[in-house]
């Protein structure tokens, strides 16, 4: 049964006109925004389903591009997020995709370029109703987490160990585990680690953990 | 949470000779995320958005995307202003600010889901409507709020808020059925009582189904939610007076969930059947996003 709370009925406080189009959008985008960590030179969404269907109606492109800008569901700047974009000299793109049949009719891919290319990423969102969003895809990776929790996502070497090394650090600090999944690459070789925990998990931890060369990256989201 | 159904939810507040909003208050402390305090705080907060989503485009009629929506939440205050109004000032207040946070919404300006944003404008309708009208303060509505948070509750724990999933009956029917309950508790009615209301809230918006015009939340959303309102305060006056519905709330729910899964796709939000259907509907989508040969044609924008 999902946990649903108060402020998950009478809730989010957003610019319309639609939950699932309008401030699933933005959230979608803002945790993309979150995962990069770094303020976007150029964006690109590709939208699927029923986003490429109906997103200027529901004004889902201005949520989206708010959202990589940082701003939350209620942030009536989503307005005017075309002007504020051009006015950061944020570079940003909409594909529809008509073609594509994805699982889930409320899709949108999006790619985040900063540092004149060097850094990108690839992230598929689902919006799911009432404002609700999920990474489905990171990279080359399927995943499965909201963003909504302190989330820990590790990059590390696909060998025996690993995970029962980062998790006695997180013991360590005390830190509660409430999920964690693990997902394996194509290749075999390296793997990602996605942690969720309802505490907050401190800059110290993450430095404890990177000390390891099997630990090839991380990114926290809180 | 403390309670399932609405059956245990009246028997919790029995037991503990608590009111709906009282056991919801304590359900939501017990998920651990929130104090007492922290839980009465936001939603005094989340209160005050709800009351400017409707003030603002009362005050400064707003244009809909289209053109659909162009201040009819202001007509109707005008028409209340100049004592020319049918329904008594309660039920016009309802309907008029209602309608005022639908315009609020289409205009991407900011509401408060409720438990969606294109059911958003039934609760603050009837709320702010029964503060003025009622002269209830702000901690008698907080205690609404709650009460109307549990109701809504029940229906996305145990059917569904979403058109798409279950029709208009999920959005403004939980809307409505929500509201009609925190008027029950507001003016000093029995849990049992609020969630009578409820039921009879449900059963009144039963085969609703979800048809906007173009596929916007503007029409006919604004009216329905105008619609909603009045129910709701139709469903609490039946109630106060004394009349309980046969069918429980738990019956009822189920029944709105089981007819909403029946109903065929073009009538769940996808903009195929009902209003959206007509030719004049679709004249609107044709008006407003050009005909579906163009719309087709691969865009983007740089």
């Amino acid at each position: 049964m999902p946990d649903i709370g108060l402020f998950d009925v009478i809730g989010p406080w957003m610019v319309g006109p639609s939950s699932s189009h309008t401030a699933g959008a933005c959230r979608m985008a803002s945790t993309a925004l979150k995962i990069f960590g770094k303020e976007p030179e150029e964006v690109k969404f590709t939208l699927y389903g029923s986003f490429a269907e109906t997103y200027r109606g529901h004004g889902s492109d201005k949520a989206l591009l708010g959202g990589v800008m940082g701003f939350d569901t209620f942030d009536i700047r989503i307005r005017d997020s075309f002007e504020l974009a051009e006015k950061r000299g944020l570079k940003y793109r909409f594909i529809e995709d008509h073609e594509t049949k994805t699982a889930h009719p409320n899709t949108v891919r999006i790619e985040l370029i900063a540092d004149g290319g060097e850094s990108r990423l690839v992230t598929t969102a689902v919006s799911i109703g009432g404002g609700k969003i999920k990474i489905i895809r990171l990279d080359e990776v399927d995943v499965n987490f909201t963003g909504e929790f302190p989330t820990l996502i590790l990059k590390h070497c696909n060998v025996p160990g690993v995970i029962s090394y980062f998790t006695g650090i997180l013991s360590d600090y005390s830190v509660n585990i409430s999920s964690m999944r693990c997902y394996a690459e194509p290749d075999g070789k390296t793997s990602y680690s996605i942690i969720e925990s309802e505490q907050p998990i401190g800059s110290e931890i993450i430095k404890d953990i990177r000390s390891n060369k099997l630990i090839l990256n991380s990114i926290l989201i809180q | 949470m403390a309670f399932s159904s609405g059956e245990e939810l009246i028997r919790l507040c029995e037991a503990e000779g608590i009111s709906i909003s009282e056991a919801m208050l304590r359900a939501e402390v017990e998920r651990g995320k929130q104090n007492r305090e922290e839980v009465l705080d936001f939603a005094r907060k989340t209160l005050e958005v709800m009351r400017k989503s409707y003030q603002e485009p009362l005050e400064k009629p707003v244009k809909s995307i289209g053109g659909i929506m162009n201040g009819e939440g202001h007509k109707l205050a005008q028409r209340l202003k100049n004592g020319e109004n049918l329904c008594g000032p309660l039920v016009t207040k309802a309907i008029a600010y209602s309608m005022s946070v639908m315009e609020q919404n289409s205009a991407m300006g900011c509401v408060v889901a409720a438990p969606t944003a294109g059911s958003s404008g039934v609760m603050p309708g009837v709320f702010f409507a029964m503060q003025e009208e009622r002269g209830l303060s702000d901690d008698e509505l907080i205690k609404g709020f709650l009460c109307a948070g549990a109701v809504g509750y029940l229906y996305m724990r145990n059917a569904s808020v979403a058109g798409a999933e279950a029709g208009c009956q999920a959005e403004i029917g939980a809307a409505s059925a929500m509201t009609a309950a925190a008027v029950v508790e507001m003016c000093g009615g029995t849990p049992a009582q609020a969630l009578s209301a409820s039921a009879i809230s449900i059963s009144n918006l039963l085969g609703l189904v979800c048809d906007p015009i173009a596929g916007l939340v503007q029409y006919p959303c604004q009216m329905r939610n105008a619609m909603g309102a009045s129910n709701a305060l139709t469903c609490a006056e039946i109630v106060l007076s004394g009349t309980m519905g046969i069918v429980p709330f738990d019956e009822m729910l189920d029944t709105m969930y089981k007819i909403g899964k029946d109903m065929p796709s073009s009538l769940r939000e996808t903009a195929l059947g009902g209003c959206a259907a007509t030719p004049t509907g679709c004249k609107w989508r044709n008006k407003i996003f050009g005909s579906k040969e163009s719309k087709d044609g691969k865009e983007s924008k740089e």
